[in-house]
């Protein structure tokens, strides 16, 4: 099996001295290419972190961490800044929009800064807005549009770029229930069609049962016990 | 990402936040304004005065007077020695304006001409003449006061109107400025030219004379002072007439002197034996030397006009640091967001940087076009007007090349004040800035 991500026992503490913290002591896993993987666990449990640590955003202070077979750690920061750029996608429990550019830019900001033509770009960001039927608020300001159209314009651009693997922190935490629906549906399907994995944290059991394995997290290790909950 | 693209941020995101944008060009806009303005005088001014060099100087040649002795005031006034020659008449019009002021210059003696005619270098010393008629007349139209320019000797007239003096003709000649036309009763300085006056001057003994005299030219109004100047011919003849009557025992001296050297010598040389003449005792002056020390003066001014230019522009670097820093407070989260997303720093200080120079260019852009905008009409208006005494002169001159300097200076200062709030969001951790306010939801 093609094992995209893995991780052995890595550690993440923050502050020093008295006011250590281990956010992580010691997590192993490992994600084969096409999985869905939910990431579930209590506030504070060390989600975020983990995930940001997979997304190669941040750097594990102990263990190993392997992209395709290859440690991270040996990576340059430009090799690192591509693999983010080009098989990464990401979707944050908040928008993170610019809310005065446009839906297209916001969209296309990944082939932005991947250094893609204005053309292509275009074309691209479009032809993502239309999978996610946003094709009429593509010159729309991104501040203007309402909560589930805002986060579906995420999926667009976490998608845009044609990514491996796109990475969901509470994907749906702040939406409705329905729109929360429509939106898990859309990464799902993407899964299915595009082979694309999904890593998504999550505090939603239904939203965790949906995906192919759940790694429980509590106090900063995977708790093996907590599928019963 | 691509420069375009990078380029097209930094300008989009200048105008996100337009009143503060706004404020700090302003500050850039009067510093660059004023250094416009500043230099625009300072081409003006020294364009005029290398035309009025070329246009009146003759090379390889001289005005050599005694120097002034420094150190009058502390240590009062030098011994009188009642053989030192003094000039003769009372108000001598030197090259430099009147002589005299201080209750008679020491003048040059029969010996101090021999000494600087043997000095190695100097072709030949001829005494400048000083001649005080008492006044001119044209027609019967009155008599007014004739001021003679000795100037003559050492620069060639800008013409209004006529020809030049000849030396070497028996004819009394003169030329005159064209302040004198209408008083003297001429309509044009065409009309002026080849007309007869009269000059009235007296002897030594103050009995009056008249000499008839041709106008041969009217001449434009110069740095070097306004006055009639008079040929060889003229000068000789007036002279003879004022000293009908001198008590042969009076030491002569004469006011100042020229002396030719070869017109090709390096400006090296020219220096050296300025040099050699000082060390003797004697300030040796070309035409150039004369006209710069009114650049001297207007450089002075634009110096200090500059200085506060830069003053403003200082102020106005803190301004751009501040709306950046801000700047990149209020997009803290965008920031981390792109490198997340797998932007560089290095992109990152691109952005931030290209934004300080782009407000940097905005203001000096605005600010140079205004100053043109203003200064053009402006400086024609004073052409005509205040400074009409004084033809080619247009105060104002913008020269391309150093509007397009002082751009540059400015957008290189603004793109030093933005060094800091790029190196800040350059250094920005995704993490910590995805984190940044997360209750601002979008
Ligand atoms: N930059 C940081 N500095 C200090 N402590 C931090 C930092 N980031 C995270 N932590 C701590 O690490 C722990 C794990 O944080 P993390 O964000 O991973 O939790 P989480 O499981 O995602 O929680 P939530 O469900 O509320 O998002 C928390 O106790 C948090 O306070
Ligand atoms: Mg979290």
């Amino acid at each position: 099996m093609n094992q995209i991500l893995e991780a052995r026992d890595i550690v993440k503490s923050y502050g020093q001295g008295s006011s250590k913290f281990d956010a992580l002591s010691g997590v192993s896993l490992s994600v084969t290419a096409g999985e869905t993987v939910a990431i579930i666990g209590k506030s504070g449990s060390g989600k975020s972190t983990l995930m940001h640590l997979l997304a190669l955003l941040d750097e594990p202070g102990g263990g190993e961490l392997l992209v395709n077979g290859a440690d991270a750690s040996k990576l340059k920061k430009s090799q690192l800044n591509h693999l983010r750029n080009e098989d990464f996608g990401f979707v944050f429990q908040q928008f993170f929009l610019i809310p005065n550019a446009t839906v297209l830019d916001n969209v296309v900001l990944p082939l932005t800064i991947a250094g893609v033509g204005a053309k292509e770009r275009r074309a691209r960001g479009l032809a993502a807005l239309e999978q996610l039927e946003l094709t009429d608020k593509a010159k729309s300001k991104a501040i203007n549009l309402s909560g589930g159209q805002k986060q579906r314009v995420v999926i667009a651009r976490a998608l845009v770029n044609n990514p491996k693997v796109i990475f969901a922190d509470e994907p749906t935490g702040n939406l409705d229930s329905v729109t929360g629906a429509i939106v898990e549906d859309m990464l799902f399907k993407l899964n299915r069609e595009k082979g694309i994995t999904l890593i998504i944290v999550t505090h939603d059991a239904d939203l965790a049962a949906r995906c192919d394995r759940q790694i429980f997290m509590r106090d900063g290790r995977e708790d093996k016990a907590g599928i019963v909950k | 990402m691509r420069v375009q693209d990078v380029l097209a941020s930094a300008v989009r995101n200048s105008f996100r936040n337009k009143l503060r944008t706004t404020l700090t060009v302003v500050a850039i806009f009067i510093g660059a304004f004023t250094l416009t303005i500043t230099s625009a005088i300072g081409t003006g001014v020294s364009d005029y005065i290398n035309t009025q060099v070329t246009a009146i100087g003759t090379p390889g040649i001289f005005t050599i007077s005694k120097a002034t002795q420094t150190g009058i005031v502390s240590t009062g006034p030098a011994t009188y020695d009642p053989n030192a020659a003094v000039s003769s008449g009372g108000s001598v019009i030197g090259p430099n304006g009147p002589t005299g002021l201080n209750g008679g210059t020491a003048a040059l003696s029969k010996e101090d001409l021999a000494s600087i005619a043997a000095t190695s270098g100097i072709t030949a010393v001829n005494p400048l003449i000083a001649v005080t008629p008492d006044y001119i007349q044209y027609a019967n139209n009155g008599t007014y006061k004739l001021r003679v320019n000795t100037n003559a000797a050492i620069s060639k007239a800008s013409l209004a109107a006529g020809n030049q003096l000849n030396n070497s003709t028996s004819d009394l000649q003169l030329l005159i400025p064209t302040s004198y036309l209408e008083n003297l009763g001429y309509t044009d300085a065409a009309s002026a030219a080849g007309s007869t006056v009269t000059i009235g001057i007296k002897d030594y003994q103050r009995v009056s004379h008249t000499v008839t005299a041709t106008v041969v030219g009217v001449q434009n109004e110069t740095l070097l002072g306004s006055g009639a100047e008079l040929n060889t011919a003229l000068l000789t003849e007036l002279d003879a007439i004022q000293n009908t009557g001198k008590p042969t025992t009076t030491a002569e001296g004469y006011a100042a002197a020229t002396a030719t050297f070869d017109p090709a010598m390096s400006s090296a040389n020219v220096k050296a034996l300025q040099k050699t003449l000082a060390d003797a005792g004697y300030s040796a002056k070309t035409v150039a030397d004369q006209i710069g020390t009114f650049q001297a003066v207007i450089d002075g001014i634009v110096g200090v006009l500059n200085a506060f230019a830069g003053i403003a522009l200082l102020a106005a670097g803190f301004g751009i640091i501040n709306t950046l820093l801000m700047s990149v407070q209020e997009r803290t989260r965008e920031i981390g967001l792109m490198k997340a997303m797998g932007m560089g720093s290095g992109a990152i200080y691109a952005l931030f940087s290209l934004e300080a120079v782009f407000i940097g260019f905005l203001g000096s852009a605005i600010g140079a076009l205004v100053a043109i905008g203003i200064g053009t009409p402006l400086s024609s208006f004073l052409s005509n007007t205040v400074l009409s005494g004084l033809p080619g002169l247009n105060i104002l001159q913008f020269a391309p090349a150093s509007i397009a300097v002082i751009m540059a200076i400015v957008m290189f200062i603004a793109f030093i004040a933005g060094t800091l709030p790029a190196s800040k969001a350059a250094r920005q951790n995704p993490i910590e800035a995805l984190r940044y306010c997360a209750e601002l939801n979008y």
